[in-house]
């Protein structure tokens, strides 16, 4: 019989057989002649729009395409943190959609992601950093996200090994989302494909898209490297590729693709209980069940498909980390890699129509993708079934360049221009 | 990832600041008018080939000779395959526009 659910009943009868019940996770597809929606890119957005559409809006006849392989690309290349410590009208309800989606996501999926809830804290370093974080602090209160303040002297007592006298940047508190977290990132690619592959999904991997499929100027499917395949509607959910992909289709995006790199350690005995960002520079931290600390900080800054980075990144990385916390001083790096991140020229994500009739964009989500997987695959999923935008995703509008209503949470996109 | 500067030698990516990418054009006018084609600026200002491959794009060297070049550089590779002084190629189109 096949092991369909996991549960505990399913986990003690695979137990006595001596575990050769389990089935894999989802089928190896074939791609059919033509579906209602075809999704580009089985990352974590895609996957979560392809179960999103099947589970909440009924449209079962959805396939995946992947030009490489199911958990290759950014969803396992992040550093798992979680949260929705926004400010901006614009992104605060979506995130926070994203983050009770998160809170329920083992249900939904049938599946461990674990889920952990064990805190983000921003520390502030500066008067001025303070007041900032207050005001944040307040927007999210009104928007009924968690958010406490706290003074040095409670994060001296979570944390006691920072380096708060610092003389240029002693910490004065910070800002912490209880709420957040970490979630293990290739569970949610593994968890969400196997939930879509549950409910029908045909999830096609080694299928490179190389064109769009036209009828009288309406996307009407996509070529690839394993045939022809037809389609109602095309969504584009292709992260560091989407101005590639776009490009097939005659559209230029205002996005560009960077690197940004991150960072494990060896395993170390539990000390950092949730995850930790330095105010002063750009550097946040957290450790992992296995031990590992896993951090990072700054994209690099140019261009670049190449899924790696350069020295003067991990340099500066590790001068924040040195700064924030001294005692990581002598601890080994185990791996550090890089990933693409479709950074947006506000900073902020695009879930929109195009000017193509038949062709849906989600891209631009810079180095903050991964918190939003959830969100990103329901707004999307409402948008290729409804054909409007999900009430929390309305400002992500692919126009708002144009129309000057930019989303600049952070004040930069690709290129700060801080130098 | 090192930069050829064509006065200073090889360098480190540490002496450079990135730009981006230098295929851009303001609109024309002279002076350009903000306002007038809104949605030639649009387009200068927000949208990208963003290639994977060759990339023509903007590197200032602030902590050596502080010339702006154009570096030719693979974005799948890293590896720059044309490095010239900004100004010159600026002379050059100038001198291609007049002729």
């Amino acid at each position: 019989m096949r092991t369909d659910r996991y549960s505990i009943v399913s986990l003690l009868r695979e137990t006595v057989r001596g575990h050769t019940g389990w089935k894999p996770a989802w089928r190896d597809a074939a791609p059919a002649a033509r579906y209602d929606v075809i999704i580009v890119g089985g990352g974590g957005h895609g996957l979560a729009t392809a179960f999103y559409l099947a589970s909440r809006y009924g449209i079962r006849n959805v396939a995946v395409v992947e030009k490489g392989w199911i958990g290759g690309g950014n969803v396992g290349r992040n550093t798992t943190i979680v949260r929705s410590n926004y400010l901006l009208p614009g992104n605060v309800p979506f995130y926070e959609q994203s983050m009770k989606l998160w809170e329920g996501l083992e249900q939904d999926i049938n599946y461990n992601a674990m889920v952990s809830q064990r805190g983000v804290l921003n520390l502030f370093h500066s008067d001025a950093q303070r007041n900032a974080y207050v005001r944040r602090g307040n927007a999210m209160r009104l928007h009924g996200v968690d958010a406490e303040l706290l003074d040095a002297g409670t994060v001296r007592r979570k944390l006691p090994f920072l380096n708060f006298d610092d003389a240029r940047f002693p910490i004065l508190g910070g800002l912490l989302q209880p709420r957040g977290g970490t979630v293990r990132h290739d569970a949610v690619a593994w968890g969400y494909a196997r939930a879509a592959d549950r409910l029908g999904v045909d999830i096609i991997q080694n299928c490179e898209v190389t064109g769009f499929l036209t009828e009288g100027g309406r996307v009407t499917g996509v070529e690839t490297t394993r045939g022809p395949i037809g389609a109602g509607k095309v969504g584009l959910a292709c992260a560091g590729n989407s101005s590639r992909v776009a490009s097939m289709a005659g559209l230029r995006l205002p996005i560009e693709s960077h690197v940004l790199q991150a960072f494990v350690s060896e395993g170390l005995k539990p000390f950092i209980d949730c995850v930790v960002t330095f105010g002063a520079g750009h550097f946040y931290i957290s450790q992992s069940d296995k031990g590992g600390l896993v951090f990072g900080g700054d994209i690099d800054g140019y261009n670049s498909y190449a899924q790696r980075g350069n020295m003067p990144v991990i340099e500066d990385v590790c001068e924040g980390g040195m700064a924030l916390m001294p005692r990581i001083g002598r601890v080994r790096l185990l791996r550090h890699w890089g990933g693409l991140m479709d950074m947006s020229m506000d900073g902020s994500p695009i879930i929109d129509r195009t000017p193509r009739d038949g062709l849906y964009l989600n891209a631009g989500w810079c180095y903050g993708g991964f918190k939003a997987t959830p969100a990103s695959g329901l707004c999307f999923a409402h948008l290729l079934a409804r054909d409007e935008p999900h009430a929390v995703a309305t400002a992500y509008r692919l126009d708002r360049f144009a129309r000057g209503a930019v989303i600049d949470e952070k004040g930069m996109g690709a290129q700060p221009n801080l130098h | 990832m090192r930069i050829t500067c064509p006065c200073c030698g090889e360098r480190g990516l540490d002496e450079f600041s990135y730009r981006g990418d230098a295929t851009l054009s303001r609109p024309a006018g002279d002076p350009p008018l903000p306002g007038a084609g809104a949605e030639a600026w649009a387009e200068y200002v927000y949208l990208r080939d963003n290639p994977s491959g060759p990339h023509r794009e903007l590197w200032y060297h602030g902590a050596g000779c502080r010339s702006w070049l154009v570096v030719t550089r693979n974005t799948r590779t890293h590896e720059i395959l044309d490095t010239e002084r900004a100004v010159n190629v600026v002379r050059a189109t100038r001198k291609d526009a007049e002729a």
